[in-house]
């Protein structure tokens, strides 16, 4: 294979299926060691701790998946360029709603509310972990991670922020899952059903799982 | 029925169209859609006006040629029907209809609701046949055992007529229905495999130097093609382009 197969539409497609599907795996990572704060805080001290200084994670899986989060996005906004550019004229009259879902034809609304979220994500949480590390370099207190998360959540505003960026998460889930399958051409007329619904649970219960982990935090402290 | 129709018009591919306006009485609900427009075509001649150029030929919904963008959907809001096979008892008395060329920039307008297809017919030479050596000893196509459901997939695939409603109705302009149908009528048949390797190649390249869109998996092209070309071939075509790569 050459590199010249993902110069094309569906090598586009393949790759940001399968940034996406990666992705996804992380969402569920994440969600499962944030849920780990809502039944223990020392488990997730443990967790954290684990994730914050393996360097398996700290130095080969961290870069790959900032490489993930920005290839996605870029490769997102490329594509809808690209395909604006395809009609130059649009329709004087014109019904999309008769033939797709507003999830469907709108993925990089979603997604750019993601990406604000996600640039308030890494000032909340990345930046000052970065900090702490790779700058300051902190003695490691294996202890800190749950008060950080806890308290981060003391604020309304930051809840409510937290709360639309996963309900635009879960529409931006709802059509990329099963989408991904699709453009990695895994989806045959016996299999669609089935991962429209496994993407169906997939995108409500994830961001929903994040929704009630920060209404939690929130309400144990006021 | 008395309708208001609000059709493109542009007089070449280098005019810049406008929608205007024509009033049209006495419309049975019998009339196919085209014939409608022959009515109206007719009274713009009376009164000295240059008619509306559309698409049309076989009118039995089988050619493709048709090929109008009304009220907002490709063929109009029926389902499974061309342009042609659309009747007028779909609207209503007093309906206003807007009617307009199939919008994309790999389809571009020749005059009013014509536009020019011929990037369809340049990704089909690019692969979309097979080669059949006429030695005089070749085998019969029926002697070659076919399993029931791949002749079946086969033949839905190849139902599709090239009308190009999948593009017109993209919001991204992509022609991946028309491609993918065009390649898995052959694929899926023992005669289509000996070259499915370079076909879906060479099809997808010619579809790109077109300047189809990407498609995003919306679904809209399924919803709005007449003949129900299934979205299952889309994800067929990306697996053959995917094989057919690994294995260059």
């Amino acid at each position: 294979m050459s590199s010249s197969t993902f110069y094309t539409s569906i090598g586009y497609k393949i790759l940001m299926a399968l940034s996406g599907l990666f992705l996804m795996v992380f969402l569920l990572q994440h969600l499962v060691i944030n849920s780990m704060s809502v039944i223990s805080p020392d488990l997730f001290n443990e967790a954290s701790h684990f994730m914050g200084t393996n360097p398996v994670v700290q130095f080969l899986l961290q870069p790959i998946l900032i490489f993930g989060v920005v290839f996605h996005f870029i490769m997102g906004f490329f594509l809808d360029i690209r395909n604006r550019k395809a009609r130059s004229n649009s329709y004087e009259f014109n019904k999309p709603a008769a033939n797709s879902s507003w999830i469907s034809r709108n993925m990089v609304i979603s997604g750019i509310t993601v990406l604000a979220f996600l640039a308030i994500h890494f000032i909340d949480f990345w930046i000052p972990e970065i900090n702490f590390k790779y700058i300051q370099f902190l003695p490691e207190d294996p202890t800190r991670y749950y008060h950080e998360l806890h308290e981060k959540f003391a604020l309304l505003p930051r809840v409510i922020a937290y709360v639309i960026a996963f309900v635009f998460l879960s529409l931006h889930l709802l059509h990329g899952f099963q989408s991904s399958f699709q453009s990695v051409g895994a989806s045959t007329n016996k299999t669609r059903l089935t991962f429209s619904k496994i993407g169906n649970v997939f995108a409500i219960v994830v961001p929903f799982g994040f929704i009630v982990i920060a209404i939690f935090h929130y309400l144990t402290q006021h | 029925m008395k309708l208001t129709l609000k059709i493109w018009r542009q007089k070449s591919s280098i005019d810049k169209g406008s929608l205007e306006t024509y009033p049209i009485s006495d419309v049975s609900e019998h009339m196919s859609f085209l014939e409608m427009l022959d009515v109206l075509n007719e009274e713009l001649i009376e009164k000295g006006i240059d008619p509306v150029a559309f698409d049309h030929d076989c009118r039995e919904g089988i050619c493709g040629m048709c090929s109008l963008y009304i009220n907002g959907e490709a063929h109009g809001p029926d389902r499974r029907v061309t342009t042609c096979q659309l009747h007028m008892r779909k609207f209503k008395d007093g309906d206003t209809i807007f009617i307009e060329p199939f919008r994309a920039n790999a389809f571009p307008v020749i005059k009013d609701l014509v536009v020019d297809r011929s990037s369809f017919d340049r990704i089909q030479q690019a692969g979309g046949y097979i080669s059949v050596n006429t030695s005089g000893n070749t085998q019969d196509a029926n002697s070659i055992p076919i399993p029931k459901e791949d002749a079946d997939t086969a033949f839905d695939a190849a139902t599709c007529i090239g009308c190009g409603a999948c593009v017109a109705s993209c919001k991204n302009s992509s022609a991946m229905l028309f491609v993918s149908a065009k390649v898995s009528q052959f694929s899926l048949l023992p005669q289509g495999k000996v070259e499915a390797k370079d076909r879906v190649l060479n099809m997808v390249n010619k579809m790109d130097e077109e300047g189809f869109g990407n498609c995003t998996n919306t679904g809209a092209c399924e919803v709005e093609c007449p003949k129900g070309i299934s979205l299952d071939n889309i994800s067929r075509m990306n697996r053959e382009f995917l094989s057919a790569n690994l294995n260059k």
